[in-house]
């Protein structure tokens, strides 16, 4: 028989370890990370310069920028925002403000929740074959743009619904007390109010679409290609471009390969950082 | 007079349109996830008749571009089984780790600059995390295993285990987060300490969250493309062991759509593979998504 003092002090050295254990874990996460992103800036360091950045590639890519593939993953991305903000945005302000509980609400909830876990490859497929086999539209800015669209809706729609699931109720109730119409309620007072999570969200959405690699697969990209001059021309971009480096059997100078791996990577750390950190600013400037 | 009793009229008929669209914009993700469907079996169409979709399922052999075309799914889907199998046991008790340590121990900023950072994770493109595997570890895996080639299932998996970790650790760390405070407080008020709480009375009760964690990174892990085309080594035969080339239903694809004469038969087992892939995802999704729904109307009474 353990005396309760024996007790006392295995409950606390478990509890110890318990903290430890799991504390390594997170450390092992985040330094995993942490060392993908610095090893990537320590490679790529070398690489950057203004003939990198402004440049098309030169002698078979060993040489010259990577200008096109940067614009092209620009391009790309601001056309993805261009389809799935609208859309995506509105159907949060649907679930959230308008829509009636009940069996359909049920599928169209899960019917999101099941759109984010389609394997990107899957809409690489669908892409393919809606946008550029049976509308015509060609390898081309545009039908990549479309495939990466329905890719980032449902993150777009989860942010926008979440951001608008905290606004308070008493907001609401006093507007409709005001006499304003429930559409006049959402429109003046619930989405500016919700305005900062919904952007947030959608710009990390956005953000994963533009490090994305397998729905432009057969969607958008060409090895080589001039910087798009309509959006129904084919692109560069730069996780095509990397991927395309890291593994074709004639090895390209290893400056380009970091190099673009550098851009992409600062590119998206970037973008995610000033967004998440507008977030916490405006999270604090509003207190409810 | 007429602009008094109109406007309002008018106002409600364009309130009602407005209302109209924005309901039709609420039913955008069943339409295209209807679409995906139809386009997946359209094209997949071809390729079930003249093969059989059974027979692609179970068949053994890929030679898709041979004289004697052979179009077996097997290769690659015992690619996918190891792939996913290494890289859940990588991500399941490190991401359920860091999940606890940051819903019950880490303190109020550190609990929001880690999630915030686990957000930040899911940004990092795979290709870069692909580019990382064949300059760094895929050496290592061939020197310190002793093995023939360092592109294998195991270095793809472990590397895919990276990438499914931040939806195992935010789902997990969101399902004990909504375990109520009254079910710690109490279990505080009886002596128990933070682990003690944790083991006993979060962990039971967020269990059906974290069973949908671990099934969304099982998702994941299937449809992870970029990473197992570039480390996984793309061999043709059916690998008994996680410690040989292997490829996978979504490399299998990548790799070979670019390819392929549209309209052809390898053209179309490509889409049959895909809706493979996308039946399994599918379901894995809905057994997570109706396990968290439950568990929230749950707690909601």
């Amino acid at each position: 028989m353990s005396t309760a003092k024996q007790r006392v002090q295995r409950a606390r050295a478990a509890e110890r370890i318990a903290k430890i254990v799991t504390g390594v874990a997170v450390l092992g996460v985040v330094g995993a990370v942490a060392s993908v992103v610095g090893y990537i800036l320590w490679m790529g360091a070398a690489s950057i310069s203004w003939e990198f950045l402004t440049q098309p590639p030169r002698m078979s890519m060993t040489q010259g920028g990577i200008w096109p593939a940067i614009w092209g993953t620009v391009l790309l991305t601001l056309w993805t925002a261009a389809f799935a903000l609208p859309i995506g945005i509105t159907a949060g302000v649907y679930l959230s403000e308008f829509a009636p509980q009940g069996v359909l609400n049920r599928v169209v909830r899960l019917s999101i929740a099941n759109m984010a876990g389609v394997p990107s490859i899957v809409y690489g497929l669908f892409g393919l074959a809606l946008f550029v086999l049976t509308m015509g539209l060609g390898r081309s800015v545009l039908a990549g743009a479309l495939t990466l669209g329905c890719l980032t809706l449902p993150v777009v729609i989860t942010a926008t619904e979440e951001a608008l699931r905290q606004i308070p109720r008493d907001l609401r109730l006093a507007s409709l007390a005001l006499g304003a119409t429930r559409l006049r309620t959402t429109w003046r007072i619930v989405i500016p109010a919700a305005a900062p999570g919904i952007v947030t969200g959608s710009i990390l959405g956005l953000s994963r679409a533009a490090g994305e690699t397998a729905p432009i697969l057969v969607t958008a990209v060409a090895f080589y290609a001039p910087v798009p001059r309509t959006l129904l021309d084919e692109t560069m971009a730069l996780p095509y471009h990397l991927y395309i480096m890291a593994t074709q059997a004639v090895k390209p100078a290893p400056d380009v390969v970091w190099g673009t791996a550098l851009v992409l990577v600062a590119g998206v750390s970037i973008i995610n950082v000033a967004a998440a950190t507008w977030r916490s600013r405006q999270r604090r400037k509003i207190r409810w | 007079m007429r602009g008094l009793a109109g406007r309002p009229t008018f106002r409600r008929a364009a309130e009602g349109v407005v209302r109209w669209v924005i309901a039709l914009c609420g039913f955008a993700a069943i339409a295209i996830l209807a679409a995906i469907t139809v386009f997946l079996v359209i094209n997949s169409m071809r390729a079930i008749r003249e093969v059989g979709l059974l027979a692609m399922i179970g068949g053994a052999d890929w030679f898709p571009t041979s004289d004697n075309a052979a179009f077996g799914f097997l290769p690659a889907e015992a690619g996918s089984f190891w792939v996913t199998v290494v890289a859940l046991v990588l991500a399941m008790p490190i991401g359920i780790a860091a999940a606890i340590f940051i819903s019950e121990f880490a303190g109020r900023r550190v609990k929001e600059l880690l999630k915030s950072f686990i957000e930040f994770m899911a940004a990092v493109p795979s290709v870069v995390l692909g580019l990382l595997g064949i300059f760094l570890l895929v050496p290592r895996v061939r020197t310190v295993l002793d093995l023939d080639t360092g592109l294998t299932a195991f270095t793809g998996g472990l590397v895919v285990g990276l990438m499914v970790m931040p939806t195992v650790i935010s789902i997990a760390e969101d399902a004990m987060h909504a375990v109520p405070a009254d079910l710690r407080t109490g279990s505080y008020a009886l002596g128990n300490t933070r682990w003690q709480t944790t083991y006993k009375v979060v962990l039971p009760a967020a269990s059906s969250g974290i069973f949908a964690a671990v099934m969304l990174g099982l998702g994941r892990a299937i449809g992870e493309t970029m990473v197992v085309l570039m480390l996984a080594g793309n061999s043709g035969v059916i690998p008994p062991h996680p410690f040989m080339s292997a490829r996978t239903m979504p490399g299998t694809i990548a790799g070979e759509m670019a390819e392929v004469v549209q309209g052809g038969l390898h053209y179309s087992a490509l889409f049959a593979m895909g809706l493979v892939l996308f039946v399994i995802t599918f379901v894995i999704n809905l057994v997570a998504d109706v396990v968290l729904e439950r568990q929230r109307r749950i707690w909601r009474r």
